[in-house]
Formats: C-alpha cells, structure tokens, sequence
C-alpha cells in the first residue's frame, strides 16, 4: 500500500498540488481525473521522484520515504508511463528498453543478452516487438507497449499510466486496456490518468477526482455517472455542444490528386457551411495537408483549388489574400509570439491594414479598439490588451489565436488540433466557435487526432493514412471501429 | 613527386594529433547534450599548463597535468551550462575569451615574455613521429568503442537525444554530461598538450590558434560521430600540410596570404557543404531541468 500524505508543490507561484492526499491499494485499478493542470501528472510525478514535494510525505507500506530520483521510485516498484513518450527514437527498442541497468559482460554492453531479456518480457506480455527495431520505426501504438514493457521489464509492482489513450487509435486503446487488465489480475496495481470518462468507468476500480491541484472526490465507477464525474472535475455542469444539419454550400477547397512531402495523390473537396474532419494517426500526412493548403508547403503535383481560384502555387500571404484561416497545431510556434503583446499578437498578419495601420504607422488607437471588442467577445481572460501573449493560460491563447483568424472573415478556416491541452470549458468555447463559423458559411477543415472530437464535429470525415487519402464517411455513417481500422491501415475496401 | 608525397604525409601526422584529440573531445560533450565551442580555450589551458609543468617534471607526466587543466576547465563549463543551465554556446565562447587573456597574462607574469615559455625537453618519439600521433589513431577507436559499446555511451547517446529518457530509468543526466564534458576537457587538453610539447618546444602566445574551432568543424562534418570527426580532422590537417609543403616546394604559386588561410578556408567551405544538422543530437544545447512542465 503507498499512501500520499499532504503533498504540496508550487511551480514559480503557481501551486500544483495543494494539500493532496492518497492511498493507493495494492492490486487496485485507480483512475485519476480531472482537467487538464488539475495536478494529476504533478503528484505522480512526484510519486516517481521525478519532482519534489514542498511539504508532504510518501509511505510504502507505512515506512515514511523520500524519493529523491526516479531510480528510488523504481527500487520500490513503481514505474511510470509518460504521457509524452520518453523513449529515445535513434536507439532500438531493447536499448531503451535496458537503458539505466544494462546487462553488462566486462567494460561493454552485452547487447545480445538484452536483446534476449527484453524479448521475454514482450513475450510474457504478449506483445510482438523486435528488440532489435528502432523505435523511431515503430508507430506509436508500438511505442507504447515500448513504454510499458520499460516499466516491467524493472519488475515493477505498481504502474502509472498518465494519458495512455491520447495518441491511439480505438482499437490501440481496446487493445492496451486488454493488457492492462491482465497484468491487473496478475496482481500488478495500476494508476490511470485521463481524463476520458467512458475509459475511466470501464476500467477502474476505484475514482479520484482532482480539480485545480485538490483531490475533491472519490468514487467508485458503480456510483457514477460520466456527467456526475464531468461536474466534479470542472465545479459545475458540463456544457454540451449540439449539431445543426450542415447546408453545404458552393465549393471552398478543392485537391485533385495532390502530391506534395508527405502527401500522395490526395483529393477531397469542402463546401462552404460543412465541416470537413481529418482523421488519422499521427504523422500520417494531416500537418502536410494543413501546410499545403496555407502555402507553407509546396505541393509538387496535382490541382488545388482554393475559394474558387485555382492556383499554381501557393505562399501565406496569397492564402490569407484568397481568404483562409490558420489555426495552426502548435500555438506557440506558429500563431502567437509569446513575447509580443495581446493586442501585438492581433495585429499580426494584418498589421499593414485598417484598424491596425494608418499608411505606414501602427494605428495604435484602432488596435488597442479591435482588440477590446475581440478579447471581450471571445471571452479571453484577463481581456488585457497590453498583457504578454506568452502570459495567457494555455485556453486563453488558443481563443485568441481563433479570435484573430477568424475576425478576418475567412472563406476557409483550417484548424489544426484546436482544442490540444484545453480545459473543458475553452474546449466548448473553441468547438462552439467552429460550429458557429460554419453556419455563417465559412469552410472549415478540421484535422485533430482525437477522434472523438473529429466525430464531434464533422459533417464529413476523411481518413489519412500514409500520406493519403484513404476513407470517407458521411456523418450519418461514422463508425467509430470502421474508422479506426481504416486509421490503422487494416480496413478491407 | 614521391618527395612532396612523403612530406604530405609526415606533415599530416604531425598536424593532425591535436585536431583529433579536440574533435574527440567535442564529440563526446556534445553527443551527451552540451554544446562545447570552448574546446579552443580548453586547448589553450592544456598547452600553456603542459609547457610549464614540463619545466619542472618528466614531459609524458606534464601531458596529463595539462590533460587535467583542460578537465579543470571543462569543469566550469560544465557548472555553468548543466548546473546553472546558461546558453551553452556563450560559456563556451566566454571560456575562450578568458582563456585568451589568461594565458597572455601568465606568460608575461611568469616568464615576462610577450611571446613564449622556455624551450623544454620535447615529448621522446617512436617511428619518427611523437607518441602521442600513435595515440591520435588508437583512441578514435577507444572512443567509439566507448560510444557505441558500453553501458555509460549508451547512456551518453540517449542523454543527448532524449534527456527524460535517461532520468525516467533513474540516471541522474547531470552528472552524466559532467563526466561527458569532463572527458571532453580532458581531451582538449591532451590536445593542447601535443602543441606545446611535440610540435613545438614550448607554449606559444598564439595557441592553439583557432584549432580548437577547426576541431568542432571536424566534429559537424564528422557528423558527431567519432571515427568521422577522426577523419575530417585529418583531412583538415592535410589542408595543413598542403600550406606548409606548397609554401616550401612550389614558393610563390600562390601568395602567402592566401596560403596561410588555406586550412581555414577549407573548414569554411566544408562546414558550407556540410551544412545539416540533421545529424546533430536531438537535445544538443538544451539545459535539461527535471521539473520542467
């Protein structure tokens, strides 16, 4: 039994775990919930001793212990599965398997004897990993069970999963939940972080809930309900977003077997008023169709025809002129200068335009104006014009970031991942304003790799595979397996 | 012809050793992570000490004291960027400016020469060639083996790739990269070393004369790898050697100016050529800090 005692920890002011307490039983399936910055990765990376506690103590089985390394949490049988891999893609899969207690004969490595270890364990576990493979090479469902055979190769007794299902695709996650169980009835204690509902009921024993860096419930999955536990994650009740019937419009986006870095032969068509969804695993091609249709990438064959206007070659400026929106994957990199200001940040990509230019000077009257009505009307919070764009939580920037684009009034708006690492509520806000683009008539292209929030959204959805095109399915016919298979590269046309 | 040819050769010996030494050592800091443009001040240090513990001791035993005065630096190196995590390339860069000045200030405090320690007994020599050109071509090797054969340069190659991955199975990156970089400074060193106790007699004003930031050169077209690095510094040292026989056999084909560049120009143009970074470690120059969010 590990007990969590009045764990505390601030980051720079900000306190992530505030006063937190846990038990945890041996052989239990214990899911942690909560939103994203609830605290949840916090307080098992400190149970990794990957992070220290400001005040607070752990116990192993009533004996009070400090784990000031990763390596005492392994020494008393905890592993960890991190929501961002960490796994090394330029070794193989026994490599980073052994990595920090390699099997050694001499001075050297003994490399064929990790080899042979790390392919029992895959075999214990049932999985089927070369151990010779690079794990750059693998795709990220294998890369998982990498991840997982780390953890028990060491032996470990409990193993924390945070965020397990995010990068997989449905039958990867039917999959690993299957293994997962069984190493649960093989006596192993698992921790769960998610925070998908429907995955934490049917496979935990026991629920905590975490909201703002506090434990503020538990419950069990029988005395629960998916809105109950929603409620308690974000202090009141959920909102749902509903589905209007598309009225599809004329055409606003159109690729006739395009081929460009990443993309073979691709064609799909969008109207104006429909939400186009981009389903895939990661890496297939979805970033690649998003940078082509904004002129960040050249495409090197093929017809693209973008608001009506067929064109030859495509840059930014000439995007943004024939009307289409970005809101980019990586808001940071892409859309916002963390250093610029609010209304700087607004300005961006139409500072050479009324309100935001008198001929050559900044207007600063007019910026300062728009950007009141901009931050007030998307509810972008603090609504400081003059605050560092970077200063805003992470929700903040991204309504911002759709704010911006979308006050340019744009025919076609392709949206990359929009609601990656929001809270609930910026996640409804951002998917209502999508919804409510499309109704006004504007195209949307909708990529994420989170299905469900694909199937959420879309009017239509195409599956990317390898780089093309390889399913589409009206709203009416989703099927989620189907789908899923198709991600996968397994589907039968 | 067979006379130039030979004289090739023999001078590519001789200039390659300290090329190689630092480039081996750049690559072992930076396949762990930490940028190291200070290999040119470490250099400095390892001559500057070499030279003058050879006054009072054997010279075999001077070398490794130097070896050690590079460590020392190093060490500096190695606080500033993984302890007090600052931009690694502007330690590095500050380490050679300090290098610089340090070393003209003790040759005139010490020895009151602007130019140069006194003459001392060179480092004995096997085949023609110094000890230490021998161990320019065994401890590539050595270093690869290290590299691509033991626990610690597995380790070392996933600290600089992917940092989290070695903290995760419980290895403090750390104190990994300080032993990297110390081994780097070491290396350095040794570099040094050979300047001022086999190719010359002494420490010179001017050492090691941009060397270090040829090694570096090396280590990029090299690809990070270490018998890469090995090579590309000797092909360096053979712009060397081609200035130095050209200077001597053909005076005149082509101005002095211009010949005494040679060997820059050439890590110019290769470093142009070569000018990926594909093959650079992935984290290479970013401070690693557990609590990260």
């Amino acid at each position: 039994m590990i007990e969590l005692a009045h764990l505390t920890k601030q980051f720079g002011g900000v306190t992530a775990l505030d006063d937190v307490s846990l038990r945890i039983d041996a052989g239990e399936r214990l899911a942690l919930v909560g939103e994203n910055g609830a605290g949840k990765s916090s307080l098992m990376n400190v149970l990794y001793g990957l992070y220290q506690p400001d005040s607070g103590t752990i116990s192993f089985d009533g004996v009070p212990t400090r784990l000031r390394t990763p390596a005492a949490a392994l020494a008393r049988g905890v592993g960890m599965v991190h929501q961002h891999f960490t796994l090394v893609p330029t070794l193989s899969v026994a490599e980073n398997v052994v990595l920090g207690h390699e099997p050694r004969r001499g001075l050297g490595l003994d490399l064929s004897r990790a080899r042979t270890e790390v392919a029992a364990t895959c075999a214990s576990l049932g999985f089927e990993l070369d151990p010779r493979a690079l794990v750059s090479s693998l795709t990220v469902g294998s890369q998982q069970k990498v991840e997982i055979v780390k953890a028990l190769h060491r032996g470990v007794k409990t193993l924390v999963l945070d965020e397990p299902t995010a990068v997989l695709t449905p039958q990867e996650a039917t999959e690993l939940f299957a293994v997962t169980r069984t190493l649960s009835e093989r006596g192993l204690t698992v921790i769960l972080i998610s925070h998908k509902l429907k995955e934490v009921l049917t496979f935990a024993t026991r629920i905590a809930v975490m909201r703002r860096g506090r434990k503020v419930t538990e419950v069990s999955p029988q005395g629960t309900t998916p809105e109950a536990l929603a409620e308690a994650m974000i202090g009141r009740a959920a909102p749902v977003g509903s589905h209007a019937p598309a009225t599809p419009g004329p055409v606003v986006l159109s690729l006739h077997q395009v081929c460009s870095q990443g993309l073979v032969d691709v064609s799909l068509e969008l109207r104006a008023g429909e939400i186009l969804g981009i389903a895939g695993v990661d890496g297939n091609g979805q970033r690649e169709l998003t940078e082509v249709v904004t002129g960040l990438r050249p495409f090197t064959s093929g017809v693209l025809t973008v608001a009506g206007q067929r064109v030859d070659r495509l840059d930014p400026a000439r995007a943004r002129a024939l009307g289409v929106a970005h809101v980019p994957e990586d808001r940071l990199r892409r859309a916002l200068v963390a250093d610029l200001t609010v209304e700087e940040n607004v300005s961006l990509g139409r500072h050479t335009q009324p309100p935001f230019a008198k001929g050559p000077r900044i207007d600063f009257a007019g910026r300062r104006a728009r950007t009141l009505e901009l931050v007030n009307a998307n509810d972008v919070r603090p609504p400081t014009p003059t605050l560092r764009g970077g200063a805003l939580s992470g929700g903040n920037q991204q309504k911002l970031v759709v704010a911006r684009e979308l006050d340019a009034k744009p025919k076609l708006l392709v949206v990359n991942q929009p609601t990656r690492g929001l809270d609930i509520a910026a996640v409804e806000a951002v998917r209502e304003r999508l919804r409510a683009q499309r109704l006004e008539g504007c195209g949307v292209l909708l990529v994420s790799l989170d299905l469900d929030e694909v199937l959420a959204l879309a009017d239509r959805l195409v599956v990317f595979a390898r780089g093309r095109a390889v399913a589409t399915f009206e709203r009416a016919t989703f099927d989620e397996r189907l789908i899923g298979q198709h991600m996968l590269g397994v589907a039968h046309a | 012809m067979g006379e130039l040819l030979r004289s090739l050769v023999s001078s590519v010996l001789d200039a390659a050793p300290p090329l190689i030494f630092a480039a081996l050592g750049a690559t072992l800091s930076e396949r762990s992570g930490v940028v190291n443009v200070g290999v040119e001040g470490m250099m400095r240090a390892g001559a500057f000490v070499a030279a003058v513990a050879a006054l009072a001791m054997p010279t075999p035993l001077a070398v490794v004291v130097g070896m050690a005065a590079g460590a020392l630096v190093a060490s500096v190196h190695a606080v500033l960027t993984i302890r007090l995590r600052c931009d690694q390339v502007v330690s590095g860069m500050a380490i050679n400016l300090v290098m610089l000045a340090l070393g003209t200030f003790l040759l005139e405090a010490l020895f009151s020469s602007p130019s140069s320690t006194p003459p001392i007994t060179q480092l004995p020599g096997w085949a023609g060639h110094p000890v230490t050109t021998w161990l320019a071509f065994a401890l590539p090797v050595l270093v690869h083996l290290a590299l691509t054969r033991t626990a610690w340069g597995l380790r070392v190659r996933a600290a600089g790739e992917k940092p989290q991955a070695v903290a995760v199975m419980g290895v403090r990156v750390g104190w990994l990269r300080a032993g990297a970089v110390l081994a780097s400074g070491a290396l350095a060193g040794l570099g040094g070393a050979v300047l001022s106790t086999a190719t010359l007699d002494r420490f010179e004003h001017h050492m090691p004369t941009g060397l270090g930031f040829m090694a570096v050169a090396a280590m990029v077209f090299g690809r990070w790898t270490p018998l890469g690095a090995t090579a590309a510094a000797v092909f360096f040292a053979f712009g060397d050697a081609l200035r130095i026989s050209l200077g001597s056999s053909a005076p005149g084909l082509m101005p002095q100016g211009v010949l005494l560049a040679l060997p820059y120009l050439l890590t110019l143009v290769v470093l142009a050529v070569s000018g990926q970074r594909s093959a650079a470690p992935a984290a290479l120059g970013v401070a690693w800090d557990p609590e990260v969010r």
